[in-house]
């Protein structure tokens, strides 16, 4: 099983990423499991969202704790006491940063000492005339998993937006995807799975 | 429970949608509701199916929750098929109408987000709303996951409207855990569900007006006492019935619910976890890796609190070392009320019992993770003291 916590700031759609990819992991043949962190909703509060996927059917309904993965989708939050980024993540996991920073300034930051990948996805998201990184992000993060196929996620993407919208989206998710591809190499996710 | 299909067939869905989507397939003729805080997703949901023509629900916005299961019990006597939904303090308001409903024997489905009740005001998931109306006169389900919410909306419906049985029945999920969260469900074909629940025919209509009849008149010294006992047969008859509906609902769907609780791990063991709705789901996974240690462990989840099977779970639950009971609800100034039961069941049926323990969980949306439904097997394998009520995942 894969846990994966989404680190954003309420209206930058961290549940709606986190839906968005337990959606295409069960079109890509996986059990997934995708829920906000329960409670009123503040926009521009720090808020979290979870996914769990797994070959199995999943039956935990409790919290996630230990995370393998983290998904910053706001960089002002590694500056946020509160929102505590990398509170329980795997020493073998992923920290995932939207920034334009280096990991190695993101580790200076955080102190954590596992895998820091970080990708502008501000700038990406606006090369593509769209302001929400967070579906950049969902591209990164779908290239890191390996196994969630671009054309679910875009199936995905058809349920939520109209035509025009719809193009932007699908712009912005490969954007991500792409860049991912540029960063790992020829290094898959073998790690944790 | 488990879902024996292919992640393939499977929609991702919240429990919330799930419960929208069974509504949708059963299409009740009325649908009243207070469409604020604390509504569940459930009504957002239906009402979009609704409001894109998907089925021909008529929508009641009513002011409250009184108004809104008020409304129901007059478009129920009317002859229609009706279906609400809610939770929390929304449940609370409705409860004066409850006992209405249930007495007037109007087979209204009621879904409910199982929330904590104020105060302090909360909103998170514990099971005090449910429980608060135990004594209503109604069935109530509860479901573990979003596919248990689904499937027993479906069931509730069947139940509620056979002529045996003529009572509201609560279909409960738990608040934001289920209600709010995302996972695969399997949901029947639109044609499959309508031909199950098939019509509804009311056995009286305010509407008939070739055979008036009086309903919900006074019931005075001479007569309440007798009704009572009548709305304690319809439960009884509820029993019978569900288990033919589950055998029904088997063929149809292929998802077997066999007797009135879910039965995990349990032949061989010698502990017994005793609990409700989601928290079954992490359990599982806790007995499964406590059984890789050799500790001898089972789940009971009932699906059934009202009526309440008390017999069945006496019988379960008999040559067991300890059994704890898991309440997300307190009945303050006493103990769990799903403890108090199976104690009174113990104690009625068994003549060598089990040692009890209670533990209240949960309460106001406290998150009950794997290593404290652990640290319960922990307890009863070290013989720990069962006199007293215990809580997990309280500071103290």
């Amino acid at each position: 099983m894969i846990e994966i916590r989404w680190h954003g700031r309420g209206g930058q759609g961290a549940k709606t990423v986190s839906q968005l990819l337990a959606g295409a992991a069960l079109r890509s043949g996986r059990y997934a499991q995708a829920f906000p962190e329960y409670g009123p909703e503040r926009s521009g509060a720090p808020v979290k969202a979870f996914n769990r996927l797994d070959t199995k059917e999943i039956r935990l309904h409790c919290s996630i704790y230990e995370p393998d993965i983290v998904v910053v989708l706001d960089p002002t939050l590694l500056h946020a006491k509160e929102a505590r980024v990398t509170e329980g993540l795997k020493r073998h996991g992923i920290l995932l940063v939207n920034t334009g920073q280096t990991p190695e300034e993101i580790r200076a930051l955080t102190g954590f000492s596992g895998r820091i990948i970080t990708l502008d996805a501000e700038a990406l998201a606006r090369s593509v005339g769209t302001r929400f990184s967070n579906v950049v992000m969902l591209g990164a993060l779908a290239r890191l998993l390996g196994d969630i196929a671009l054309e679910d996620l875009e199936s995905e993407f058809a349920k939520l937006f109209g035509e025009k919208a719809l193009a932007i989206n699908v712009a912005a998710l490969r954007a991500g995807f792409s860049a991912m591809t540029e960063r790992l190499g020829q290094k898959p996710l073998e790690a944790i799975s | 429970m488990r879902v024996a299909t292919a992640p393939a067939e499977l929609l991702l869905l919240t429990g919330a949608e799930a419960a929208a989507h069974a509504m949708r397939q059963l299409n009740p003729d009325v649908v009243p509701v207070y469409p604020i805080t604390p509504q569940t997703p459930i009504i957002e949901t239906f009402a979009q199916f609704v409001a894109d023509g998907l089925c021909d629900a008529e929508i009641v916005n009513v002011e409250s929750e009184h108004s809104a299961l008020s409304a129901a019990v007059g478009a129920s006597c009317a002859g229609a098929r009706v279906i609400t939904a809610t939770s929390a303090q929304g449940l609370a308001l409705m409860l004066e109408i409850v006992y209405i409903a249930a007495s007037m024997r109007c087979p209204i489905v009621i879904a409910v987000g199982s929330r904590a009740l104020s105060g302090p005001i909360n909103i998170h998931c514990d099971h005090s709303d449910s429980m608060m109306a135990r004594d209503t006169g109604c069935v109530q389900l509860f479901a573990e996951n979003a596919q248990e919410a689904y499937d027993l909306m479906i069931m509730a419906q069947r139940l509620a409207e056979d002529r045996r049985v003529l009572v509201p029945v609560m279909v409960m999920q738990d608040g934001f855990t289920i209600t709010h969260s995302a996972e695969p469900v399997a949901l029947l074909p639109d044609a499959i569900v309508k031909e199950f629940v098939g019509e509804y025919e009311p056995l009286y209509s305010l509407l008939d007006t070739d055979h008036p009849t009086t309903q919900g008149p006074f019931a005075l010294p001479d007569y309440y006492f007798e009704l009572k006992r009548q709305q304690v047969d319809a439960l009884e008859a509820a029993r019978t019935v569900w288990l033919e509906i589950q055998r029904r609902f088997a063929e149809i769907s292929g998802r077997r619910y066999e007797g009135f609780f879910e039965e995990y791990k349990l032949s061989d063991a010698e502990y017994v976890l005793v609990l409700l709705s989601s928290t079954a789901g992490t359990a599982k996974v806790v007995i499964d890796r406590l059984r890789r240690r050799g500790i001898k462990v089972g789940l009971i989840k009932p699906w059934v609190f009202r009526p309440f099977p008390a017999r069945e779970l006496a019988r379960a639950l008999a040559d067991r070392r300890a059994v704890a009971i898991l309440d997300r609800a307190i009945s303050l100034g006493s103990w769990g009320p799903l403890y108090l039961e199976i104690s009174a069941a113990v104690g009625r049926y068994l003549q060598k019992r089990p040692v009890l323990y209670n533990y209240i969980y949960g309460l106001g949306g406290r998150d009950t993770p794997p290593e404290l439904l652990a640290s319960v097997v922990t307890d009863m394998c070290n013989e720990a003291d069962p006199t007293v009520l215990r809580y997990l995942g309280l500071r103290e």
